[in-house]
């Protein structure tokens, strides 16, 4: 549904998007991950089709957004950073724009007008020019224009910036609610959000894919992937730590502020049993004993920093 | 063509959602009647036509079109709306437009709006009111004219003010080879058929044929093109830099 092909973006000798390919099928949502300045959204302007790519090319629904823009652009729905809109206008005269721009008239037109009102409760605020709504409001009339025409593809750029945690909450259950027959590009800050929406997540950084892959998979680079933290009373934790280490599938123990010992295994094996086994032989009195799936965040460091210090060498 | 309707339905909107609008109009209004009546001396000079009237359309033209003109995309690039815009499914020549034709329409109910001049100019005496007729159609032809410059260097920045500058100074440069005292300084030394390529190519010579109530066919065809021409160079600007 999506397709990019060393798509590359450079302004003067920035490079901010640099070689990207890749392919994104119907009911998959994608998350793109990256620090400030990555290239994310200058990718997500080319695949929507404003900003035009200095080489390569992006496909939507098969349609290539350089030699037939409209006809691509009329899959798409898309909600660009910041979620701007035209401030004098009220968010019904604004979404009634954009579904005669649509094409929808009729019976069709105010059925998806009264749909998407109704699922980002747009209802209080219909009537009040959208300069004057709070930046939570504006960024749902953003989304609901997005959504409007049901569209085959969305990019959404950041959409739940600026809400609080319930609209949040909301806006990716809508996400999510909707997303079985689409292809969603979104792109956040926030890596929970991944955990939340996304069936797969591209991280990005110096315009470069760095990895892709699920969440999970990449949940299980990071080096805390099926660490084991436990609690003990009545041991020292020093003493428990250095019994620990002893063991040969583990590679480090972590200490906490409270107490608690986290057992970073070798490369990443099952340590649970030999963990378990060892408190057992002691006769250790374990008060908590978890096994971690690994950081997003740990991961996301990792792997952004090392890009930038290869960048750095050459 | 469905596509240029909803965005000039929405342009002439929402002029008339902010004040700007009706400061606009209110401004034209005072201007074009104060030229008129002090500077033109419609009373004074005892005949009932408006040629006092449209005579400083062309300098009232120069300063309050760009007013009008610098917002059509420099706003747009400002709010970013623009990227809204754009990733529309319509043409960006259905977006110019669209968006001219709503500003040409704002400028013609402005126009619309000095009709009391008329009906005081019939009240008084006899005009002919074919000829006052032609000149309020040449004076539409040349703000679309005025516009369409500044619609398209409005295209090239997202600051207003540098809009309305540039627009002026670019709108004044076509008024000048049709000014009096530039083709005076011509007249002396270049062949006659040189003076009058000079004077042309300015809105002025164009106008003032029309204003005097004569439909020219030249100087519609001359207002014809240079809307023309300036509204494809804007159509061209917004593809080359439609994200900066």
């Amino acid at each position: 549904m999506i397709e990019t092909e060393r798509l590359t973006k450079r302004y003067g000798d920035l490079v901010a998007v640099d070689d990207l390919s890749f392919s994104v099928g119907q009911g998959e949502v994608l998350g793109f991950l990256g620090p400030n300045g990555a290239g994310k959204s200058t990718t997500m302007k080319m695949i929507a089709g404003f900003v035009t790519p200095t080489e390569g090319a992006a496909r939507v629904c098969g349609h290539d957004l350089e030699t037939d823009p409209v006809a691509a652009k009329r899959e798409i729905g898309y909600l660009p950073e910041g979620a701007p809109c035209y401030g004098e206008m009220t968010p019904r005269s604004f979404l009634e724009f954009v579904a005669d721009i649509r094409g929808l008239h009729g019976s069709d037109k105010s059925r998806h007008l009264a749909e998407v009102i109704e699922r980002l409760h747009l209802d209080d605020v219909l009537a009040q020019p959208i300069d004057t709504l709070s930046k939570g409001y504006k960024r749902r009339v953003g989304l609901a224009q997005a959504i409007l025409h049901d569209p085959r593809v969305l990019i959404l750029d950041e959409p739940t910036d600026g809400l609080d945690p319930n609209q949040k909450h909301e806006v990716r259950a809508l996400i999510r609610e909707i997303s079985s027959d689409k292809t969603i590009i979104i792109s956040t800050h926030i890596l929970e959000e991944v955990h939340a929406v996304c069936s797969r997540a591209i991280i990005i950084a110096h315009g470069r894919i760095l990895a892709d892959d699920t969440p999970a998979a990449l949940e299980a680079r990071s080096r805390h992937h099926n660490a084991v933290s436990l609690k003990l009373s009545g041991i020292p934790p020093l003493d428990a730590a250095s019994a620990l280490k002893g063991l040969d599938v583990v590679a480090a123990i972590e200490q906490g502020d409270e107490g608690q010992l986290r057992v970073v295994p070798r490369d990443g094996q099952f340590i649970l049993a030999a963990v378990g086994q060892l408190a057992l032989e002691r006769g250790w009195h374990v008060d908590e004993l978890q096994v971690e799936s690994g950081q997003l965040d740990d991961v996301f460091r990792d792997i952004t920093t090392a890009g930038a210090q290869e960048e750095a060498r050459t | 063509m469905r596509n240029i309707g909803n965005i000039f339905r929405r342009e002439l909107v929402a002029y008339f959602a902010t004040p700007v609008a009706y400061v606009f109009i209110v401004i034209f209004l005072l201007l074009a009647g104060a030229f008129t009546f002090y500077l033109g001396n419609f009373y004074e000079r005892g005949q009932a036509d408006l040629s006092p009237f449209f005579m400083w359309h062309p300098w009232l033209y120069l300063f309050l079109v760009p007013a009008i003109s610098m917002r059509l995309w420099a706003e747009e690039r400002k709010s970013g709306s623009i990227e809204l815009l754009m990733t529309l499914p319509i043409r960006s020549s259905e977006a110019v437009l669209g968006k001219y034709l709503a500003a040409w329409c704002f400028c013609g109910i402005a126009l619309t709006l000095t009709f009391p001049i008329w009906l005081t100019v019939n009240y008084l005496g006899d005009p002919d009111n074919g000829a006052i007729l032609a000149a309020y159609l040449g004076s539409l032809l040349m703000a679309g004219g005025f516009l369409a410059i500044g619609a398209c260097i409005s295209a090239t920045t997202r600051n207003q003010v540098i809009a309305f500058i540039i627009t002026v100074v670019v709108c004044f440069m076509i008024l000048l080879p049709g000014l009096p005292f530039v083709l005076g300084m011509f007249s002396s030394w270049a062949p006659q058929a040189v003076v009058d390529a000079i004077a042309s190519l300015s809105f002025m010579t164009h106008f003032s044929s029309l204003s005097r109530g004569v439909i020219d066919l030249r100087a519609m065809i001359y207002f014809g093109l240079v809307i023309g021409f300036w509204l494809a160079a804007n159509t061209i600007v917004l593809e080359l830099r439609k994200a900066d």
